[in-house]
């Protein structure tokens, strides 16, 4: 193989395994690192910057670094990045005069968002410091979007929500709350120099089976249900109630109606339990909290007596999976299950829908009716028109659509200057040795042998009997520090310089995990079946030097290294450097206001 | 030396060998020895050795003297017997404790220093015992612990690290060992585990004296330009004897060998020894023969490494006097303590 180029800035941020899979890039171990120095401040401006939204996402975020976290191959559960974070939103104390500052002079430019969802709120964030002018429209009267009328409050508490919102609103947002946009020519007549389209997927499926239209007064659809609970139009439901669908929607919605008052609540879902779409973590949230989830369950009927529903009559189904683990539903044949009840909740999903747009802008729509989005810089087919979060490709998450919201911004920023939209901001990037003396670094490099730290939880009677009790109470500072110490300082890199390697194996030998081998070159393949233990997993780089004295070259199997920096203390020339590397995503902004805490 | 333990976390695909066992399951306590220093290498080497073996670590006993290279049997092995003895004493030690348990594998390090000066008469006479044991010594040509004066087996001019010129004549321990009837010696280089890991292996397997003198660099001390026990010089001068292949009785040979220059040499316990690639006319088994190449590759300027010398057929200490081959440990107490009529009709023998 070709020698390693180090100096590519994707090579060391893919062995920041969380920071990699973080559609925002959050640069992960720095700010853990900050919450055990107590540092909770400088550790929530970190994710400020990168996520927008700490105090939110650290309850709420669908956290895909979770399950790429390094510690997932060594033991069993991955760091409780996203719990972490909540602590250094929970502590951090007074950050205003860390925020940056907006011009009062503004650059002329005026730009349209239309939603004040996540998506909306970060392209505000990432513009208004710009010198843009950003007017905001929204149907509702306050906004957040889902996070404020779907997301439940014993999830999200309004106060943490409200903070995070205003501080973007504060920043000179113009709010048009309360009103719905029903044309977008009508918005482009206004003259704004963009317009981004962040009004999320809001139409929640419905499904056809008999008898619903006759019990459509006790069946609602799961997302407008949240959202009435959330605008408090609904405050009771029935005593037998059940859920059909198996994604965090329903989570949602089966642990509102608990608190709701209901005393017998059953989820239903249409194929097996390991093909729900739930995430793991909400699942057992709901279970805990005592419901029922029955898979394999699909609506045959709804039972109507007297003009009231009844019951849901269900076909029991089994899965079926051809080579290509394509899934089909089957019907077992077993009798139909009976399940009494006096309300549904019914969570199957949701759509887009544009009817405001008219169709005749220039506005491509696909076949399935979605606009044309470019990937990777978020423009429509008219030039001035753009998209993201859940408005884009149909429903994701918080984070996902911060990370739209800036690369948005960007390219609106870029747009508004008359500059190409491929001529993207770089990312920033620094490599620095972290040595401090013979067997010192700036980061604590022994390694935890604990377990995760579970997370504490409200008492259950008092939890169920509120909509505003939070579920979780968080970690205090001692938990926190305890599940700190178990990141691995993915971002503290091993960094190898040939000239000074004598050979000495010194670094193989002490390596507790086998990442280090001296061997003839080869191709990668070749390569990756002759190490101390074969590198099976291909997501994981190879770390290849060049030619050694002796001929052979050093591999390093990225894979399981833990950062121990045993290797950089036992050799005896420092041809191996324990060097933390920085890398903030690209974002429209004139230069970083992070805490930087090299 | 480094202050943090070795995380207990290991690569999850370790293999596991015939006992269950993983590489890491073999190692001992974080060394405090320099950074990079060969004796580290060795240690690595033992216990890739033994973890290959799968041997059991109750079954091994670690015995030492004195200095950085003695003190290495704390960093292997952490879970079998062990004996760190005085300075250049450990072969009286092994001998007891061989006397009394045959049925340990006797992992004798010691030093340069701790062998061939202060220890060097303890040294000829475990060899002339034929003790069954492994005997390494981690020879870097300096003594390492009491901070770098030349030891015996530095070669006469060569360099300290300020300069000062060694007026002595070396004691080459592969040499003398063979004179005086070791039957396996071999020369390795901690910074060739390859050739290393085989000889350990071997020498566990060999029944009776096997001492491997391990050229192993002292980082601190004796690694630089003008030494002839660097990493540097070892690699440039490595004379090596032939490729050594250890065959476990179970094992038929697969590999294919160049007729002429390969040799077979069956052990005691079954298994045996493949050496190849040995050089035209070299066999090890002749002493003559050995003695003779040793003292043409040395005047060469060379290092000679490898298994250099093999005698299939020596018999061990226990063979020797007739001592019982079943452990005291494992006799009852009524045979081993016979009682005073025994100890009478003893003496009475005697008058
Ligand atoms: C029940 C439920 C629970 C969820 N839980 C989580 C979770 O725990 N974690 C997570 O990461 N994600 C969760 N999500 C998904 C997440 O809320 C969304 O992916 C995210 O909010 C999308 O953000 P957005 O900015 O694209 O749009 P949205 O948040 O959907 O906001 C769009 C806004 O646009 C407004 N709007 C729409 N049309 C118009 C119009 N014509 N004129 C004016 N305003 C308009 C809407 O009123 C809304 O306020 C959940 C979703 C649901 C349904
Ligand atoms: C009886 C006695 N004499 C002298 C010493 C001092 N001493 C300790 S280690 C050592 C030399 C060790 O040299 P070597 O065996 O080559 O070990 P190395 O440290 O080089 O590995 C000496 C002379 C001692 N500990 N005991
Ligand atoms: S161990 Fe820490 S730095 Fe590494 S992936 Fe997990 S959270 Fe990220
Ligand atoms: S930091 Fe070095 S010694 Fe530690 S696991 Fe990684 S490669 Fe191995
Ligand atoms: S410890 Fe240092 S000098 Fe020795 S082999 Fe490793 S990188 Fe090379
Ligand atoms: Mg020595």
């Amino acid at each position: 193989m070709q020698p390693t180029d180090i100096s590519d800035p994707e090579y060391f941020h893919k062995v920041v395994d969380c920071q990699w899979a973080c559609p925002a890039h959050t640069p992960v171990p720095e700010y853990i690192r900050l919450i055990a120095q107590r540092r909770y401040a400088d550790a929530f401006m970190i994710n400020w910057e990168s996520n927008v939204f700490p105090g939110i996402l650290g309850r709420t975020c669908d956290r895909p670094c979770e399950p790429a976290c390094r510690r997932t191959r060594i033991e069993e559960k991955p760091v409780a990045i996203c719990r972490l974070k909540r602590v250094a939103a929970d502590y951090k104390g007074d950050i205003d005069d860390r925020l940056p500052s907006v011009p009062s002079l503004k650059n002329g430019k005026r730009i349209a968002l239309i939603g004040a969802g996540p998506a909306s709120l970060t392209v505000a964030r990432d513009l208004l410091p710009l010198g843009y002018s950003c007017v905001l429209f929204e149907k509702d009267p306050q906004g957040g979007g889902l996070m404020r009328t779907n997301i439940p409050t014993f999830r999200l508490p309004t106060d943490v929500l409200d903070e995070e919102v205003d501080r973007i609103l504060e920043m000179g947002v113009e709010p048009r709350f309360g009103e719905e946009i029903t044309s977008l020519t009508a918005v482009l007549d206004e003259g704004y120099d963009a317009v981004f389209i962040g009004t999320g997927a809001p139409r929640g499926k419905d499904m056809k089976v008999p008898g619903r239209a006759e019990a459509s007064a006790n069946i609602h659809i799961g997302t407008d249900f949240l959202k009435s609970v959330a605008f408090k139009h609904i405050d009771s439901i029935g005593k037998r109630v059940v859920v059909i669908g198996g994604g965090n929607t329903a989570m949602d919605c089966c642990r509102t109606a608990l608190r709701l008052g209901a005393e017998q609540v059953t989820v239903t879902v249409r194929s097996p339990r390991g093909d729900m779409k739930a995430s793991d973590w909400e699942i057992e949230d709901a279970e805990r909290e005592g419901i029922p989830i029955l898979d394999n369950h699909a609506p045959k009927e709804f039972v109507v007596e007297d003009g009231r529903l009844t019951a849901v009559i269900f076909e029991k189904m089994r899965a079926e999976y051809d080579q290509n683990g394509k899934r089909t539903l089957l019907p077992t044949g077993e009798p139909p299950v009976v399940l009494p009840c006096d309300d549904v909740l019914m969570a199957i999903g949701q759509d887009n829908a544009f009817p405001w747009i008219e169709r005749d802008l220039g506005l491509t729509f696909d076949d399935w009716d979605m606009p044309v989005v470019d990937r990777k810089t978020f423009q429509s087919t008219l030039p001035t028109v753009f998209f993201g979060g859940d408005a884009a490709w149909g429903p994701e998450n918080i984070i996902w659509a911060v990370a739209h919201g800036h690369q948005a911004a960007i390219s609106i920023d870029l747009h508004c200057r008359g500059e190409s939209l491929a001529d993207r901001p770089p990312p920033t990037t620094n490599l620095v040795s972290q040595k401090m003396g013979i067997h010192e670094w700036s980061y604590d490099n022994a390694i935890s042998h604990d377990r995760r730290v579970p997370m504490p939880h409200a008492d259950l009677k008092l939890a169920l009997k509120e909509l505003t009790v939070e579920a979780e109470l968080g970690y205090d500072e001692r938990l926190a520090f305890d599940e700190a110490m178990r990141c691995l300082n993915c971002d503290i890199q091993t960094v190898f310089a040939e000239p000074l390697c004598i050979e000495c194996d010194a670094c193989v030998d002490i390596c507790p995990v086998d990442c280090i081998n001296f061997t003839q070159n080869g191709d990668e393949a070749d390569l990756r079946e002759r190490l101390r233990v074969p590198a099976q997993n291909l997501d994981q780089d190879l770390y290849v030097s060049d030619v050694l004295k002796t001929g052979r070259v050093m591999v390093k199997d990225e894979d399981m290294c833990l950062h121990c920096g045993l290797c950089a203390e036992r050799c005896p020339t420092s041809a191996w450097d324990m060097q933390k590397f920085t890398y903030w995503d690209n974002q429209a902004q004139p230069g970083p206001v992070h805490a930087n805490a090299a | 030396m480094t202050h943090l333990a070795k995380p207990r976390f290991h690569h999850p695909n370790l293999p596991v060998n015939g006992v269950g066992l993983t590489r890491r399951d073999y190692e001992g306590v974080v060394s405090t020895l320099c950074a990079g220093c060969g004796h580290d290498s060795v240690t690595a080497a033992i216990i890739e050795a033994c973890f290959e073996l799968d041997i059991e670590a109750h079954k091994v006993a670690k015995v030492s003297g004195i200095g950085c290279s003695s003190k290495t049997t704390n960093y292997f092995l952490s879970r079998s017997h062990g004996f760190n003895s005085v300075h250049g004493r450990m072969p009286s030690v092994a001998t007891g404790a061989n006397l009394a348990n045959g049925d340990l594998v006797y992992i004798g390090v010691s030093g340069d220093g701790d062998t061939a000066s202060i220890g060097l008469g303890q040294f000829c006479h475990a060899i002339r015992r034929g003790l069954n044991m492994v005997y390494i010594v981690e020879n870097n040509g300096t003594y390492g612990l009491t901070k770098g004066q030349f030891s015996a087996t530095n070669d006469k001019h060569s360099k300290g690290r300020k300069g000062a010129d060694n007026l002595f004549h070396p004691i080459d321990l592969c040499s003398l060992a063979i004179e005086l009837g070791a039957g396996f010696v071999a020369r390795g280089f901690s910074g060739d585990k390859d050739q290393l890991v085989p000889l350990i292996k071997a020498a566990i397997h060999y029944r009776g004296f096997a001492v491997i003198d391990v050229i192993s660099p002292c980082v601190t001390f004796n690694n630089h330009a003008a030494s002839t026990k660097s990493y540097d010089y070892v690699r440039d001068h490595n004379a090596a004897m032939g490729q050594l292949d250890l065959v476990a009785e179970a094992d038929e040979i697969r590999a294919e060998y160049a007729a002429g220059s390969s040799i077979d040499v069956a052990l005691h316990d079954g298994s045996s020894l493949k050496l190849h690639k040995l050089p035209a006319s070299y066999d090890p088994t002749d002493h003559g023969v050995v003695l003779h190449e040793l003292a043409r590759i040395k005047d060469a300027g060379g290092v000679a490494t490898g298994l250099l010398s093999i005698d299939p057929n020596e018999a061990d200490l226990h063979d020797l006097i007739g001592t019982t081959s079943t452990s005291l440990n494992a006799i009852d107490e009524a045979d081993l303590c016979p009682g005073a009529d025994a100890l009478d009709a003893i003496n009475a023998s005697h008058r």
